[in-house]
Order: structure tokens, then C-alpha cells, then sequence
């Protein structure tokens, strides 16, 4: 289709075109993406090559003191006037031999077992009590193990800048150059090397408080530390990939398999529902707000936007009281039908999906007539008037467009929102937690999602770790594959420097 | 004809109106059972009735006076001390990291931004149980009055660690808004001898005003929101809970005959603030969202 042609579809053909169009290129773009990655490995690698091999040049053109600080830290530097800088490299390598020394080894060493010695009970010293004797602790080895990994790889990267470091100041003594004071070195920090500076701190935060756990989490997955290995009492070890296996796998009578599947099933009808109900009727309650010669637009704004002001928690709460058999919804359906009312909500699954669902409208919609209201506004107006003059009404200047041009904006808005609904904890959690329950799932109810399952595994009674870190990454991938489709739908990232 | 149209929007119009009075008042109506219970000065924990039939102050007076099954005005604290410390911190950091990644060009910025978009993509709480974990192996959950502040115990400082520490990933809001000051301001200044460092505190700081109060602002309402990671690292330890956990608390098997109406009060007491402060920067929030959305 020419560009011409384009330009002459109305808006639901556009979207129609460039739908079917994603749709078409789909498989050359997931060639492209895959070759793009491919090419990101081997790129990966060829830097690593070219790394060592500057690495092996260098040592073989530098002096001795070069060659000596490929051992020793820092001599390079402290031989040519950076003292201070050649210790603190100096202090860095006796600070990791240390480390490894005392605290790293001993847990690395058994990484590839998670541990060998089993805890045992022994008669104690009076001779009535049985006491653990502790073995190996698979927890803190896996985590410990973690640690002096990515302790080790911080270090390698330090050794490498220190090697450079030491042949670079060489090379300047021998040209003749000015060699940097360390006063001056610090003032590069706050300069040219300002990034480093207002990066490290956040790195260093974020490496170990979401990083390191990811890793270890997903070591987990491919463990058996369920209920019946927990540390310090039991081993655990690594079983490869069973646990992905336990959870698609549906013969008969597997639980988690059948669990997997149905509330698989059960957060795909959640996220299409409650991305979609909240979209187009917050769009409908934002078109409203916003017609023209409706007055006090900011009070009824103000109006549902208080909903999303309070804290989700306090209003879930508020609702799952409510919705009980004495709550408040009870007590008004009496008021108004006059005999009395109690109506279980949350008792049957279908009823309770269906509250959960329209629980999730009065939260949600709110969100969608904030973020709507100003695109609306933006909608040329000539569109609906042209679209009156040639007879449509209300509904169908709506359908025809109001609602391709805002599907059509606010995509990524929506993918991120169905992305968002995927992960919706505290809806589920707070409102019904789960419930009702059943004895066909394991520990989950009918309305529990993959990441409320994911909650009770680790943290209710039965602490199977191993399949809620399998789920997480399923959902990972599930939720990795959405955003990067939005990614390739906006492509704005490639034009962040518009507007400098 | 222009009459029969005035007429017909003036219909359509009333029905909107009458909608919008109708969704309105349903929209608010469990907000306004909230307070109006809160304020219920009916016997019995529990409202037997729509609307209360005596008003009064004793469920706000009990909660705040009867402390000792569960202190909530401890848990205020707890949550406002959590508050201002990872408010700073976030701050400080965000705005670190959205700086560097918009105005300074260094090697491996791409990669950096999108290793950070991918660690965004995890399920939040599948980190959270090693978190526990780890904080649990460093013995910070066990520590008492740290800098000997009384009720400074180690889950308060341990959530403060959380709630600032994954902060530098959330760069993408701010790191749009920085994307539009023109870099011939950074340029100009560097000629005139500007460090890198004196342009940011001097020149883009001041400009990014709405950036650093929406910021301030998110970072601040987190933790009176935040649910699951305080439950996992509170965990049974009822004196370090934040109000999300206590007042759920009040909603279980044991308490919930008793402690219903000191919920909403409870409830009232930790959404006026926040519903306040959301207020105030829902402007900024949409301009957030939607910038960040198409910014990726």
C-alpha cells in the first residue's frame, strides 16, 4: 500500500491496516530480532577476545613494574607518583584475597553440590534430649555462592581497569606527559568521569538488593528446595529443569500441573478483562467528563480520582468487608429491597470472579480517566463534526473514531496495563485472597493469579520455593515478550534526542 | 432547527450530568461509608446499620489510647520514619541516575538502560523472599534501636534498605523530562567552564523543579501504600509493622469482631494524608505516565 492510499483510510481502517500489518511482518521481525541478538553474543564474545588480547599486549609491551602490577596492584602506579592511588589498589586486591580466603571459598567450594553434609540429632550431654547437629546449610551456600560470584566479577573488572591503569601511566612517564595527581584524579570524577560518580552508588544498591536475589531466585528454579528439603534441617540440590517440568505436565492426578494450568488460564481472563473493562469505560466516563458544555469538569474529575488518592490497601480492605454476608452491599440491597438481603459474594468461584472483576472497574477506571482526558482532548474536533453532518450518532462516532485513535495512541499504555493486570497482587490478595478455596488446586483458590500462587507458596505453610521461582519466570517471559512488542510498537526510544 | 438542536444537546447534556451524579456518588459512596463509620459512636465493633445512629470520637480516641494488643500509633511512626528516610534517598538516587543517562554520554549507556528495563520486568516480590533472606543472613532484621532511637529496629531500617534501593531503576520518568531541556545549555555552560558536576547542581536542578516534586512525591507515598514487601520482612514482629500490615492486621479472625471501626478510623487517619499529597500531584503523574509510556 502506498503512502497515498494510507492516507485515505479512516481511522478503523488504519488501525485494521497497521493491526494486520504487525501481524504480517511479525515473523521477519522476530527473524530480525533473534539475528540482532545473535549478533549482540557474538559481539559480546569478539569484546571479550579483543579485551585479553589488549590485556596479553599490554603485558608484553609494558616495563617491569607493568608486569609486575599484573601480579601486585597497583607497583605501576605508586613506582610513577600516584601513591595513593596504586594503594588503594593495592588495599583492594589484599581485601579480596582475604575475603576469599576466609569467608568465599568455603561456600563457592561446594556451590556445584549445594552442600554434602547432612544434620543429624545426637543424644544430648544429659542424656534425654535429642539436639541437631548442623550440617551444610544449601541456603546460605546458594546465596554466600552468589555473593563471592558477583563479588569476583566486580573484582575482575577492577583488575582489568587496574591493568590499564598501570600501562597507561607508563606509557605517559615514557612520552613525557603529565601523570594525573590524585587530587586531580578526583576532580575528573566530578568532570568527564562525572557519570561513574552518580552511578555507582545506585548500581552497587540495586546489584545487591535486586540483582543478587534475582540471580539467586532463579538458581532456585532449577533446585528441589520445596517443603520437604528446607535448610538447616535438609539438603537441597539442583534437579535441572523438573520443576518446569512438574508444572506442564498434566497426566493424571498432578496437582501442581492442574493448578498451573487453570490459574494460567484464570490471569489470561483477568488481564483481558480488567485491561478492557477499565479501558473502555473509564474512556466512556473520560468522554463524558469532557464534553463540551458540561460544567464543573473538576469536581467530577476530583471525584474519581479520589478512589486512586487512597491507598489501594485501605480500599480493598474496605471492599472485602463490605461484600461480606453482614457487610454494607448486603445491608443496602436490604434498605432498598425491603426483606432481608445476604448475598455471599466471595463463597462461589463464578461469583467471586465476577466481583473481583467489577471490584477492579471501580478501582481502575479512575487511573484510565486521568490518563485519557488530555489525549481526548487532542482528538481533532473536525473529525466529530464532520461525522455529525454526515448523520453519525453518539455510539457510532465513538466506535469509528473515538475509539480506533485512542487504541491506537495509547497502545503501549494498554500492553503495559495488561502487563500490570498479569502482576495485580493486591486486587486478588486483598480482596478475596485467593478464595474460595479448593482441594483440587495446590494451596490456591479460584481466584487466585500466578503471582498471588506465587505469594502463598513462599510465604504460606508450605514454602515451596522451587516452583514459585519457576512461575516468576515464566511470568517473566510472558510479561519480557509484551513489553518488548511495545518497545518495537513505539520505537520512540530511538528518538530520545528530539527534542535537544 | 437551531432550537430543536439546543434543545436535544440540552437533553443529552442533563443525562450526562445525571450519569455522571449517579456514577459519582457510586464511585464515592464506599469512601464516604469509610469516614462517616469511623465517626459511628454506635455500641459493637461492627455497623449493624447503614449510617450510624449516634456520632462521636471513640473509635479514633481507642486507637490511638488502647495500644497494647496492637500500637497503631507506633505503626505511624514506624511508616513516617520509613517515609522521609527512603524519600531522600530515592530521590537523591533517581535523580543521579536519570541525569546520567540523559545529559552524559559515556560508554555502555545503552546497555546500562536497558539491563535497567529488563530488571524492571520481573514479578517485584520474586526478589522478595531472597531479599528477606539476605537481610536475614546480615543480621540487620534483628537489630534493636539503631543510633539508639527507641523504636528504630532492624525491619524498619531493613525496609528503608528496599523501598530506596531498587529506586535508581525507576530512571524513566525523570529521565524524559531531562531529555527535553536543550543541550545547548550544557554546552554553553561548558564553555564557560562549567564542571559536569556544576551544571547539574546549578543549572538542570533548578530547571526540573516538577520532576524533583513528583519524585519526592512518589517516593514519599510508597511506603504508606506498599503491602507485600512490608508483610515479608515485618513478618510476625507486630511492633515493626507499617500501617498496610497492622490495619490488615485488625481485619483477621481474631481481631475483626473487636477491631472493625478502629480499621476505618485507622483507614481515615492514613488516607487523608496521603490522598492530599496524590492530589496534589496527579498533574505530574499523568504527565509521568504518559511520557514514560512513550518514552519506553
Amino acid at each position: 500500500m502506498r503512502y497515498i492510499d494510507y492516507m485515505q483510510l479512516n481511522p478503523f481502517q488504519r488501525f485494521g491496516y497497521n493491526f494486520a500489518n504487525f501481524f504480517k511482518k511479525l515473523p521477519s521481525n522476530l527473524a530480525r530480532f533473534f539475528i540482532m541478538v545473535g549478533k549482540a553474543i557474538v559481539g559480546f564474545f569478539v569484546s571479550i577476545g579483543k579485551g585479553f588480547a589488549n590485556y596479553g599486549k599490554r603485558f608484553v609491551k609494558g616495563d617491569i613494574f607493568v608486569k609486575l602490577s599484573y601480579l601486585i596492584f597497583g607497583v605501576s602506579n605508586m613506582v610513577r607518583g600516584q601513591i595513593i592511588k596504586g594503594l588503594l589498589f593495592l588495599i583492594g586486591e589484599a581485601a579480596y584475597i582475604c575475603f576469599m580466603l576466609f569467608f568465599g571459598w568455603t561456600y563457592i567450594s561446594k556451590f556445584s553440590t549445594l552442600g554434602t553434609v547432612e544434620t543429624y540429632e545426637e543424644l544430648s550431654a544429659d542424656g534425654f534430649n535429642y539436639v541437631p547437629i548442623y550440617g551444610d546449610n544449601s541456603m546460605l551456600i546458594l546465596l554466600y555462592s552468589v555473593l563471592v560470584i558477583v563479588i569476583s566479577i566486580i573484582f575482575f573488572a577492577v583488575y582489568i581497569a587496574q591493568t590499564k591503569s598501570a600501562y597507561k601511566v607508563y606509557e605517559q612517564k615514557k612520552n613525557g606527559e603529565h601523570v594525573l595527581t590524585f587530587r586531580e584524579e578526583i576532580a575528573t570524577f566530578f568532570d568527564e568521569k562525572f557519570h561513574v560518580t552518580l552511578m555507582t552508588i545506585p548500581c552497587l544498591l540495586i546489584g545487591c538488593f535486586t540483582i543478587l536475589p534475582l540471580i539467586f531466585m532463579i538458581l532456585i528454579a532449577f533446585t528441589n528446595y520445596d517443603n520437604a528439603h528446607q535448610p538447616p534441617a535438609n539438603l537441597f540440590h539442583w534437579v535441572g529443569l523438573s520443576n518446569f517440568g512438574e508444572l506442564v505436565n498434566i497426566t493424571k492426578g498432578a496437582r501442581k500441573a492442574t493448578t498451573f494450568i487453570n490459574l494460567a488460564e484464570w490471569t489470561v481472563i483477568w488481564a483481558i478483562f480488567a485491561t478492557f473493562s477499565n479501558y473502555i469505560l473509564g474512556m466512556i466516563v473520560a468522554l463524558m467528563i469532557n464534553k463540551k458544555g458540561i460544567k464543573l469538569k473538576a469536581l467530577w474529575r476530583t471525584l474519581f480520582v479520589v478512589v486512586i488518592a487512597v491507598p489501594q490497601f485501605v480500599s480493598l480492605l474496605l471492599m472485602s468487608q463490605m461484600l461480606q454476608e453482614n457487610g454494607a452491599i448486603n445491608q443496602l440491597l436490604s434498605v432498598i429491597t425491603g426483606h432481608n438481603v445476604g448475598y455471599k459474594f466471595l463463597d462461589s468461584w463464578l461469583s467471586a470472579r465476577i466481583t473481583v472483576i467489577i471490584v477492579n472497574i471501580w478501582i481502575g477506571i479512575p487511573y484510565t480517566i486521568l490518563i485519557t482526558s488530555g489525549i481526548l482532548m487532542n482528538i481533532p474536533a473536525d473529525l466529530y463534526e464532520s461525522a455529525t453532518i454526515d448523520g453519525a450518532g453518539p455510539v457510532k462516532s465513538f466506535m469509528k473514531i473515538t475509539l480506533p485513535y485512542m487504541i491506537f495512541v495509547t497502545t503501549p499504555y494498554l500492553i503495559t496495563s495488561f502487563i500490570g493486570n498479569i502482576n495485580n497482587f493486591n486486587v486478588i490478595y486483598l480482596l478475596t485472597n485467593g478464595g474460595p478455596t479448593t482441594e483440587d488446586y495446590y494451596n490456591a483458590g479460584h481466584t487466585d493469579i500466578l503471582v498471588t500462587w506465587l505469594f502463598k507458596l513462599t510465604m504460606g505453610e508450605s514454602h515451596d520455593y522451587n516452583l514459585a521461582a519457576a512461575i516468576g519466570i515464566l511470568v517473566f517471559i510472558v510479561c519480557a515478550t509484551l513489553s518488548l512488542i511495545t518497545f518495537n510498537l513505539t520505537k520512540s526510544a530511538k528518538d530520545e534526542e528530539a527534542f535537544s | 432547527m437551531i432550537k430543536s438542536y439546543k434543545l436535544r444537546r440540552g437533553l443529552a447534556n442533563t443525562f450526562i450530568y445525571i450519569l455522571l451524579a449517579v456514577l459519582g456518588i457510586i464511585w464515592v459512596a464506599p469512601l464516604a461509608y469509610l469516614v462517616i463509620q469511623s465517626f459511628s459512636a454506635d455500641p459493637g465493633a461492627v455497623p449493624q446499620t447503614l449510617l450510624p445512629e449516634t456520632y462521636g470520637f471513640d473509635n479514633y480516641v481507642k486507637l490511638l489510647t488502647e495500644t497494647e494488643s496492637l500500637n497503631f500509633p507506633r505503626w505511624y511512626l514506624n511508616t513516617f520514619v520509613i517515609a522521609c528516610f527512603s524519600c531522600v534517598i530515592s530521590t537523591i538516587s533517581v535523580l543521579m541516575v536519570s541525569y546520567a543517562f540523559s545529559r552524559l554520554r559515556f560508554k555502555s549507556r545503552k546497555k546500562f538502560i536497558n539491563i535497567g528495563m529488563i530488571l524492571g520486568m520481573f514479578p517485584g516480590f520474586m526478589t522478595m523472599i531472597a531479599i528477606y533472606y539476605l537481610l536475614k543472613a546480615m543480621q540487620i532484621l534483628d537489630l534493636k534501636s539503631i543510633f539508639g532511637i527507641p523504636t528504630f529496629d532492624g525491619p524498619i531500617l531493613a525496609l528503608i534498605i528496599c523501598y530506596s534501593s531498587g529506586a535508581g531503576l525507576g530512571f524513566q520518568i525523570s529521565k524524559g523530562f531531562f531529555d527535553t531541556i536543550p543541550r545547548a545549555l550544557d554546552e554553553a555552560a561548558t564553555i564557560d567552564g562549567a564542571t559536569r558536576n556544576q551544571i547539574f547542581w546549578k543549572i538542570i536542578l533548578p530547571m526540573s523543579k516538577p520532576i524533583v516534586v513528583y519524585t519526592v512525591l512518589t517516593a514519599f507515598i510508597g511506603p504508606w501504600t506498599d503491602f507485600i514487601l512490608a508483610k515479608i520482612i515485618a513478618g510476625d514482629k507486630v511492633d515493626n509493622y507499617t500501617v498496610a500490615i497492622g490495619l490488615q492486621k485488625m481485619l483477621d479472625n481474631d481481631h475483626l469482631n473487636k477491631w472493625f471501626k478502629r480499621f476505618l478510623s485507622g483507614s481515615v487517619l492514613v488516607a487523608v494524608p496521603v490522598t492530599i499529597l496524590f492530589l496534589k500531584m496527579q498533574s505530574y503523574y499523568v504527565e509521568g505516565v504518559t511520557a514514560g509510556g512513550v518514552k519506553g
